[in-house]
C-alpha cells in the first residue's frame, strides 16, 4: 500500500480538470502505453500570456493523475512565464508530497508543461535533444542531469524514483552512476560534500585518520583522562588502542563506534570500520 | 485500522487467506496453557509433540504423503530455498537448473542469485510459456541434460491459476535421474492430488493461503529422496530442519488441512461457480476486457482480467473505495517499473499487462460478493477510461 496524502486521494478520487481544452493554444504528449503512464495536457493562453485554461487526460496510476490534476489547478491563471518556472518539486508539493518511488509523475506534470509551452511557442524542446541512457523508458542524459541538480539526487536509486531510468532491464545503470558522477563532481562544493566516495589508498588513508585523530578525537577523549591511537590501516578496517581513563571503561566500545568510528565515517571515507586492538 | 473486516469484500486469496476461525481455536491452547516444548522429556512438553504430529498427519493426509515426509518449515519461500539448494549440494558436479519463467519470486529471485549464494557458476533455463500461460512440453523435454541437478515448476501460477502438468513433468525428470520440485503454494487446497503416486521429489506449501496463519509452511520430502538441510541446528523434524517448532501455527496448519480437505468439492464447484459467475459477468459488461490464462486448465478460484488502457492501481484504488481488495499486474502495484513478469512472459501487450487485475476467491466468498463487485466494476473502469488519453469511444 503507498502512503498518499489526503490531497493526492482527493485529486485522484476527484480529479480536476480532465478532459481537453477545445482549441488548444499548447498542447504536451508525453508518455506512452508502454511506460505505464502518459499524460496529454492542453492549455489555452491569453493575448497576455496568461494561461486561461488547462485539462488533462491521464493514463497512469492514483498519483500520475493526482498530479496532473494539481499541475493543472496551479495554471489556471498563472502567466505563461512563470508556469514555465515550474518545478516538479513544486508539484510535489502541491501534493502534500509523494512517495519516493513515485517522483517520476510530478516529473511527468512537468515534462508535459514543457512540451505544451514548446508547442506554443514553437521551441523546440531542449531536453529531447539529449542522448538517450535508458532505452526501456526513452529517458536522456540531459533530463537525468536536470533531474540530479535539481532535486539534489545521489544515488542510481534515486535516479530511477524521479525519472525512471534504470528502472526496466537495468543494463544502462553503469552509465547512470558515472552520469551521476560526473554531475556531481560539476556542481558547487558545498552540494557534493555528502557524497565523498573516492577511492583513497591505504597511505592517504592513514594521513587523514592521524589529522582527525589529532585535530578532534584526541582533544576531546583527553577532557575526559583519556587518550588513542592509531595501531593499524587495513582496507576499511581501522585498529585503534583506547589508552587511560579509555582502557577498560566500560563505554569504551560506545565511545568507539558512536563517537570514533562516526567521526572518522563523516570526515574520511564512510565506509571505514573502527575496531579496538585485541 | 482504517478498514472494518466486516465490511471487506476480500477476493484476494492468492495474497493471503482469513485464518479459519476453527484454525483459531484449535491453536488457542497452544498459545496459551500448552506452552511446552514438544522436544522435552517430560509429559507437559510431550504431550505438545503429540498434537505436532497429529498435525504433521493432516498435511500428509491433504497431499496423499506419509507423515515421515512433511518438514514444517517457516513459509512457503524457506520450503523452496530448502528444496533447491538442497539438490545443488546433493550433486555438486550438476550446475544445471531447469524452471519457468512465470515463478513466483521464491524461486525466480533464488535462481537468479544461485551463484551468489553458492559461490559456483549455474546455468539455469528458464522455459517459456505460450499465450495462454501453458508449457511447451518439447522445449521442457529437450531442456534436460546429464548436467540437471533439479527442476522446479509451480505446480500452480500465482497470477493467472494456469495449472502445470507438474505429474508427468516429475515422471520425465525421475526417467534421466533429476530430482523435481514444485512450489505448491497454489494448488494445495484447491486441487486433488496424491503425491505417493507421483515421482514428484519435494513440494513446498504455504500455510496461510489456505486458511492457516502466516509464518509457517511445509516442505514434502519424498521417502528415499537425497536431502540436506537449510537450517542446522536441534534434531527437530528427525534432523531436516533446526529449529524450536512454531508449534500453535503448526496444529493451526494441521487444521487448516482437515478443512481443506473437506472443502476440496466445495472449492471446485461453488467456489467455481463464483468465479466463473464474475468472471463472465466483467468480461461481458466491460468492453475491451479479456482473461489472462488458459480458460479450464487453472485453479477454480483465480480469474485474471485485463482492463486495457486504465492502468492497474488506479482501478484498485478505485475498487478500495468500495472495501473490494484484490490485485494487479501493474507495474505501480509493485514498486518497480515492469509490469508483472508473469503477464509478459505470456506476451500480453503492454496496452493489457497494466491494467490486469487478479480477482482469487476463497470458501468464504458469496453470492452477495460477486454480485457487488459485478455492479461497482463497469463505472470504475468506464471513469478511468474517460481520463484515459489513449481511448477512443
Amino acid at each position: 500500500m503507498w502512503e498518499y496524502t489526503d490531497k493526492v486521494q482527493e485529486h485522484f478520487i476527484n480529479p480536476k480538470n480532465v478532459g481537453e481544452v477545445k482549441g488548444a493554444d499548447g498542447v504536451g504528449n508525453v508518455g506512452s502505453l508502454a511506460c505505464g503512464d502518459a499524460l496529454k495536457l492542453t492549455i489555452k493562453i491569453d493575448e497576455n500570456d496568461i494561461i486561461t485554461d488547462a485539462k488533462f487526460k491521464t493514463f497512469g496510476c492514483a498519483s500520475a493523475i493526482a498530479s496532473s490534476s494539481v499541475l493543472t489547478e496551479m495554471l489556471i491563471g498563472m502567466p505563461l512565464e512563470e508556469a514555465k518556472r515550474i518545478t516538479n518539486d513544486d508539484i510535489a508539493q502541491a501534493l502534500g508530497g509523494l512517495p519516493k518511488e513515485k517522483m517520476h509523475c510530478s516529473v511527468m506534470g512537468r515534462e508535459a508543461l514543457e512540451a505544451a509551452i514548446a508547442d506554443y511557442t514553437g521551441a523546440i524542446l531542449p531536453m529531447a535533444q539529449g542522448e538517450v541512457v535508458c532505452d526501456c523508458f526513452g529517458v536522456t542524459d540531459l533530463e537525468i542531469i536536470r533531474a540530479v541538480k535539481e532535486n539534489n539526487l545521489r544515488s542510481v536509486e534515486e535516479i530511477t524514483n524521479f525519472t525512471k531510468a534504470g528502472g526496466g532491464c537495468g543494463k544502462c545503470e553503469d552509465s547512470l552512476r558515472s552520469l551521476l558522477a560526473k554531475t556531481v563532481e560539476d556542481l558547487p562544493v558545498s552540494a557534493a560534500e555528502p557524497a565523498q566516495q573516492k577511492r583513497m589508498t591505504t597511505l592517504q588513508k592513514i594521513k587523514k585518520i592521524e589529522e582527525v585523530l589529532e585535530r578532534e578525537i584526541k582533544p576531546t577523549l583527553k577532557k575526559d583522562g583519556g587518550n588513542i591511537e592509531l595501531i593499524d590501516v587495513d582496507g576499511d578496517f581501522v585498529t585503534v588502542s583506547l589508552r587511560g581513563a579509555c582502557s577498560g571503561c566500560h563505554s569504551s566500545q560506545t565511545t568507539l563506534k558512536e563517537y570514533v568510528e562516526k567521526k572518522l565515517r563523516e570526515q574520511v571515507l564512510d565506509t571505514l570500520i573502527v575496531e579496538e586492538e585485541k | 485500522m482504517q478498514c472494518n473486516p466486516d465490511n471487506v469484500i476480500y477476493m484476494d486469496n492468492n495474497a493471503t487467506t482469513r485464518v479459519a476461525p476453527e484454525v483459531v481455536d484449535a491453536m488457542m491452547p497452544f498459545l496459551t496453557d500448552y506452552y511446552g516444548n514438544p522436544s522435552s522429556m517430560h509429559t507437559f512438553g510431550g504431550q505438545v509433540g503429540q498434537a505436532v504430529e497429529q498435525a504433521r498427519g493432516s498435511v500428509a493426509d491433504l497431499l496423499g504423503a506419509d507423515a515421515s515426509e512433511v518438514v514444517f518449515t517457516s513459509c512457503g519461500t524457506e520450503s523452496d530455498s530448502t528444496a533447491i539448494l538442497s539438490a545443488l549440494q546433493t550433486y555438486p558436479d550438476k550446475r544445471h537448473i531447469v524452471t519457468t519463467r512465470v515463478e513466483h519470486p521464491a524461486v525466480k529471485s533464488l535462481c537468479e542469485n544461485l551463484d551468489n549464494l553458492t559461490g559456483h557458476k549455474h546455468r539455469v533455463t528458464w522455459l517459456k510459456v505460450k499465450a495462454d500461460g501453458t508449457l511447451d512440453m518439447e522445449e521442457y523435454k529437450a531442456s534436460l541434460s546429464e548436467d540437471t541437478a533439479i527442476v522446479s515448476v509451480m505446480w500452480a501460477n500465482n497470477e493467472t491459476g494456469v495449472i502445470f502438468p507438474v505429474e508427468e513433468m516429475a515422471k520425465i525428470a525421475k526417467e534421466r535421474g533429476i530430482l523435481f520440485h514444485t512450489d505448491g503454494v497454489q494448488a494445495v487446497g484447491k486441487i486433488p492430488m496424491n503425491l505417493q503416486e507421483t515421482d514428484i521429489d519435494f513440494l513446498s506449501l504455504s500455510g496461510h493461503k489456505l486458511h492457516a496463519p502466516k509464518g509457517v509452511g511445509v516442505l514434502y520430502i519424498a521417502k528415499g529422496t537425497p536431502f540436506i538441510p537449510f537450517l542446522n541446528g536441534g534434531h527437530q523434524e528427525h534432523g531436516r530442519r533446526g529449529g524450536t517448532e512454531n508449534v500453535a501455527s503448526i496444529i493451526g496448519l494441521g487444521k487448516a488441512c482437515d478443512l481443506a480437505a473437506a472443502s476440496l468439492t466445495d472449492e471446485n464447484t461453488r467456489v467455481r461457480a463464483l468465479r466463473d459467475k464474475l468472471e463472465q459477468g466483467l468480461l461481458s459488461s466491460v468492453p475491451k476486457s479479456l482473461l489472462n490464462g488458459h480458460k479450464e486448465n487453472r485453479l477454480p478460484n483465480t480469474s485474471n482480467i485485463s482492463f486495457e488502457y486504465v492502468e492497474g492501481e488506479a482501478i484498485l484504488l478505485h475498487m478500495n473505495q468500495y472495501n473490494i481488495c484484490a490485485s494487479s499486474g501493474s507495474a505501480c502495484t509493485s514498486g518497480s517499473l515492469e509490469p508483472s513478469h508473469v503477464l509478459r512472459a505470456m506476451g500480453v501487450p503492454f496496452t493489457a499487462a497494466h491494467g490486469s487485475i487478479r480477482f482469487s476467491l476463497s470458501v468464504y466468498n458469496t453470492e452477495e460478493d460477486v454480485d457487488f463487485v459485478l455492479e461497482k466494476m463497469p463505472a470504475i473502469i468506464e471513469n478511468l477510461r474517460k481520463m484515459s488519453p489513449f481511448w477512443e469511444e
